[in-house]
């Protein structure tokens, strides 16, 4: 019942599941309020607890060089700067794909993730490395424009041959109760995610998690986002503090957990912003293993959003290769 | 009519057509009502020159079994009662007994050997300190209770709760004020009592039950037994379901049995006050805080966390 | 592909410095029992002797109560309220000072996980100290009666689940009040009490002040029943409590009994779900459900009983159990062979009366006691699993369909220490706090302390408070009579 292909093709009915789920023939503002608000409740308190509870988990000497390797492989590589030009996103590919130029076993990055405009020359940059060109969409950050507007955006970058889009939900859809808003532009995004005759593209959801004030909207958001096809949830934008945090993502992978439990499919996690240092990272990868399980411990699953954090990564690695501490003048600048 | 004036009348046998009084018999009063004892037993009460008063329903330790199921049963609603309504019910308490204030001093004055002057100086103690009680019940939680700033994002807060069923072992000489200062923060608290009252001076208990029922104290809430309390102490003491005992009116007894046998299910233990001559205290003075109150409570903490 | 495998991640045993034997810590100094009796404490996850300790006989009873009686007399009660919590806060500052020390020590005599010594009893210990130093000048303003005085001397004894806490506990509010103390630490865990000695010896306690004797039942029961001592405080089984209740009988003593627990945690189907297994695991598997105030009954609404077991098993297969030195470890061992055959006994119990037992996938080690998350699912309320206090990693699952019936079911227990309940809805918790017989009610949370949050139970959990400022009344006196 586990499904572990990375990239489904959109089904016939893609709210099918939705209406499913949500137990309705027709998806409607009420139905959709009635089963987010029929979630269980997340206790703040005791959700941080927990997360820092598992945050003093020390992890094998083994299992650490294995973890910062795979948090390398997990690192969406981002720049989402206004002052980004081609010659900016042409070092951060190369980085990418060979993050630590003295060491050649360092595996490249997930993906590198850029605004849409930028996406054809990380294509060209990328190829054939296997790292995935991620374009933000849907007038990130803020998801302000028209419905019009947003797919344009997305179909901008899925033309421009972007593996992976990472949507913006509309947040201040989602703060009023229009529910049905955030999951009828989720499942419009996807859609037109779909690439005729290729793979379609992979769909990310941002909630900004920052802006949702409250553990309950953030597990009500994952859901919305699934219901309306995502293959990721996703936390945030980075341009909002605060940004990723170890019980945000706790609740997210409670969420996909239980999403699991019940559809039989597996969405991924990509906490993003806000995690700079390695010891973060093997942290989320703690709360990954004993929340969801172990199935999310692979890139296919779970992302770091990250620009900082790599090179601290790259800084552990060499420090468990070498047994000396290493430096900043030993990784590149981005 | 006091039992004083009937003999008083009684034994007035110039006049032949002089009307003969109606003596008032003494019962137990268990769940709101007045039975005689199960056992049919019945004892004489005296005066303080050993003139004959009255015949008493000598309780039995069915009586007081029976005294505590009732009073088991009407804990729930007691307990329920806002602490505002407490002050008002005892208050009422003391409204009554001001209406009796002539009986209730006949009878302390016959049993406790008074002179009546005394005898009405130890009644208006007793109503008064129904009054003072009656304006504890909404102030124990304020003063006894806290807001407990732990170290951490949890509300924790701490408020006293009645105990349960508490047997009383009411004051062998006082039988009256000592009565009423045991039994009154007793029922301040919320909680309710199977009352022993003294064994040789029952009267004024009976009249004070016979106060309650007229009051809006809810039947069971305070089951009154008279009879030899060295027989039925053991009973009440062992009592599994009873929650706490007040050992006032023991000091003559060998209390330690009785503090052995509360061991049994863990009884809150209130001890006889030591004194300087082994005795009971007086009951005179206005006591100096709500201790009696506190005796019988049980102090309940909640936590629960702070969060969005 | 390679595990996600925690480390052993040992704490250091190179913190402690063990001696090979401790004795009696009496007027300040350590000597041996008068008949030179000794018994030796082991680790219950190794069952290696760690240390020989004195066992105090009556003339060593006698000599404790006799230092404390002298110290109470011509120092303590005489001393003023601000300099008596200068020690206080000095012994908290030491013992903050020596934390990894105490928490290594703990673990080891104990066998609970370094994370909960290390993050639970240790620093909790040191805060009762530094909370109660602050009340030692300013009991008149307790609120507890006109013109407080300290009863005298303190016999005091405490269990081996918390070792180090519960003596902080008894001790902290006993000094605070200006009374002296004589305290018996468990049999099976004397070793942080009597690292406290030195602490004592470093704070510059006066001699006599603080009394530590180590020994058995037959110490315990010469202490409480000593006419020297005025107020006996012991934290520990039912069954012992009601017989100090009973050697006490009579006399003028003033007691408080801290005891056992069979406590409801229950969860209502509109609980945070997964805060609510948290709850339920930290309330049980905490300590190995060594725990007085444990959540041995969780109590679910039936709607939703499958999917809360369900979360519950998946939990318990995270739960790591082992060596009590790692950081990682959750399930530490069981304190002593004793205590593992009643667990066993009672297990086997509950599966002879028909419940279903589930235990987590452990392996147990070789060496020392140990014993796996177990749930018990279709309990009836007569089980003995759902009566007796197991004092172990042992819960047992019963059902409910109304508010009404949880509390009936909740409060159906002789006991009356804990509780616990889980809902979304704050007018509900607050009815459900209103209507359960506990002394702590933990709403949406289990388990917590606190120096300034009174916890002690109703009925034959025992009587008196530990903690805040009801902590104090059951060391002081005052002129409206006891302070309750």
């Amino acid at each position: 019942m586990v499904s572990t292909t990375t990239a489904t093709a959109p089904p016939a009915d893609p709210l099918a599941t939705a209406r499913e789920i949500v137990g309705t023939s027709s998806l409607d503002e009420k139905s959709l309020r009635r089963f987010l608000h029929g979630l269980p409740g997340v206790d703040q308190v005791g959700a941080e607890q927990r997360a820092a509870t598992l945050g003093t988990r020390s992890i094998k000497r083994e299992s650490k060089a294995w973890a910062l390797e795979l948090a390398v492989r997990m690192v969406d590589l981002t720049t989402l700067e206004g002052s980004d030009t081609p010659g900016k996103v042409a070092a951060l590919c190369a980085k990418a794909s060979r993050p630590d130029p003295f060491d050649a076993t360092c595996p490249p990055v997930a993906a590198v993730c850029v605004y849409n405009d930028l996406v054809g020359i990380a294509v060209r940059q990328l190829a054939g490395t296997g790292v995935k060109v991620a374009a933000v969409a849907t007038a990130f950050p803020s998801g302000r424009a028209s419905m019009r507007v947003k797919l344009a955006d997305t179909a901008d970058a899925v033309d421009a041959g972007a593996d992976e889009i990472d949507m913006v939900i509309d947040r201040g859809a989602f703060l009023s109760g229009r529910y049905l808003q955030v999951l009828e532009e989720v499942a419009a995004v996807r859609e037109q995610c779909v690439r005729p005759g290729g793979e379609p593209a992979h769909l990310k959801v941002i909630l900004e998690t920052g802006e949702l004030a409250t553990y309950d909207n953030v597990r009500r958001a994952s859901w919305l986002a699934m219901l309306g096809g995502a293959d990721f949830v996703k936390t945030s934008t980075g341009k909002i503090s605060p940004a990723a945090t170890l019980p945000v993502t706790m609740v997210m992978l409670e969420a996909v957990r239980d999403w699991r439990a019940a559809t039989g499919a597996m969405v991924g996690v990509k906490p993003a912003g806000g995690i700079r240092t390695a010891k973060d990272a093997v942290k989320h990868l703690v709360v990954v293993n004993e929340t969801a399980g172990e199935d999310w411990l692979d890139p296919d699953w779970f992302r770091f959003g990250a620009s900082t954090l790599l090179n601290d990564l790259l800084l552990q690695r060499q420090r468990m290769a070498s047994g000396r501490y290493s430096g900043p003048h030993y990784v590149t600048l981005d | 009519m006091s039992p004083t004036a009937a003999r008083r009348s009684a034994s007035r046998r110039s006049g032949t057509d002089e009307r003969v009084a109606v003596r008032k018999t003494y019962k137990l009063y268990v769940g709101g009502a007045f039975p005689r004892s199960e056992s049919g037993r019945s004892y004489v009460v005296t005066d303080a020159r050993g003139r004959f008063l009255a015949n008493a329903a000598m309780g039995s330790r069915k009586d007081a079994r029976d005294a505590v199921v009732a009073a088991r049963a009407a804990a729930p609603g007691w307990v329920a009662a806002t602490a505002y309504n407490r002050g008002q019910v005892l208050y009422r308490v003391a409204e009554l007994m001001e209406g009796r204030r002539a009986q209730f001093v006949d009878e302390v004055a016959a049993g406790e050997g008074l002179r009546r002057p005394q005898a009405g100086r130890v009644v208006d103690a007793a109503i008064d300190r129904w009054v003072w009680y009656a304006g504890w019940t909404d102030k124990v939680a304020q003063v006894a209770g806290s807001a407990n700033p732990v170290a951490g994002p949890y509300f924790n807060l701490s408020v006293p709760e009645p105990t349960g069923v508490v047997a009383l072992l009411a004051p062998q000489r006082s039988s009256l004020l000592g009565l009423v200062c045991v039994l009154a923060p007793v029922l301040a608290a919320g909680n309710v009592a199977v009352v022993l009252t003294s064994t040789e001076r029952p009267l004024p208990a009976v009249t004070l039950a016979e106060v309650l029922a007229t009051s809006d104290v809810p039947g069971g809430v305070v089951n009154v037994l008279t009879g030899d309390t060295a027989e039925v102490a053991p009973w009440l003491a062992s009592h599994m379901d009873v929650n706490a005992i007040d050992l006032a009116g023991a000091a003559h007894l060998d209390w330690a049995d009785l503090e052995r046998a509360a061991a049994e299910n863990l009884k809150r233990v209130l001890r006889p006050a030591p004194t300087a001559d082994g005795g009971e205290p007086t009951w005179d003075a206005v006591p100096d805080g709500p201790a009696r109150i506190l005796a019988f409570c049980e102090t309940k903490t909640v936590w629960h966390p702070k969060g969005l | 592909m390679p595990t996600f495998a925690y480390a052993p991640a040992p704490e250091s045993r190179a913190v402690v410095d063990l001696r090979s034997s401790y004795g009696l810590f009496v007027d300040g100094e350590f000597s041996p029992a008068a008949d030179g009796a000794s018994f030796k404490t082991a680790s219950p996850a190794t069952e290696e002797v760690l240390a020989e300790v004195a066992e105090a006989g009556p003339a060593d009873v006698d000599r404790a109560v006799a230092a404390a009686r002298r110290a109470y007399d011509r120092i303590w009660s005489r001393m003023s309220g601000a300099q008596r919590g200068k020690y206080l806060f000095r012994i908290a500052r030491i013992m903050a000072e020596r934390s990894r020390e105490l928490a290594v020590t703990e673990t080891l005599d104990n066998g609970k996980p370094i994370r909960e010594s290390r993050d639970v009893d240790i620093p909790t210990a040191a805060a009762f100290f530094f909370s109660y130093a602050g009340w030692a000048d300013k009991l008149e303003h307790a609120g507890l009666g006109p013109d407080p005085r300290p009863l005298g001397v303190a016999g005091q004894v405490i269990p081996w689940n918390f070792p180090l806490l519960m003596l902080s506990w008894k001790i902290a509010p006993a000094l605070a009040c200006g009374n002296t103390v004589v305290l018996k630490p468990a049999e099976t865990t004397p070793l942080t009490a009597l690292l406290f000695a030195e602490i004592c010896q470093q704070a510059d306690l006066p001699p006599g002040v603080v009394n530590i004797l180590t020994g058995g039942g037959a110490t315990g029961q010469a202490l409480v029943e000593h006419a020297g001592v005025d107020k006996v405080a012991f934290t520990g089984s039912t069954a012992v409590g009601k017989a100090i209740a009973r050697s006490v009988a009579g006399s003028r003593k003033k007691v408080t009994l801290e005891l056992g627990g069979k406590a409801a945690n229950v969860v209502f189907d509109d609980a945070p779900i997964d805060q609510a297994v948290e709850g339920i695991v930290n309330g049980i598997f905490f300590n190995q459900g060594h725990v007085c105030c444990a959540g041995s009954r969780l109590l679910v609404q039936e709607n939703v009983a499958d999917d809360v077991v369900e979360r519950l098993e998946r939990r318990l297969g995270t739960l790591r159990l082992g060596d009590p030195l790692d950081k990682n470890t959750d399930v530490g061992a069981i304190n002593s062979a004793e205590q593992l055959s009643r667990i066993t006994e009672l297990v086997q119990a509950g599966e002879a009366e028909g419940a279903t037992r589930w235990s987590a996938a452990c392996d147990l080690p070789e060496k020392g006691y140990w014993f796996p998350p177990t749930v018990f699912t279709g309990v009836s309320a007569s089980h003995r699993i759902a009566r007796e206090e197991i004092f172990g990693p042992v819960l047992s699952v019963l059902t409910f369909r109304t508010p009404a019936e949880a509390v009936a079911k909740a409060n159906n227990t002789p006991y009356g220490l804990s509780a616990g309940v889980w809902s979304e809805k704050g007018s509900r918790i607050l009815w459900m706090a209103d209507r359960l017989r506990a002394g702590v009610v933990w709403a949406n949370t289990f388990n917590r302390f606190d120096p300034t949050s009174p916890f002690g139970g109703y009925g034959e959990s025992g009587y008196g408070r530990e903690g805040g400022r009801h902590g104090l009344a059951a060391y002081l006196t005052t002129t409206q009579g006891d302070a309750v």
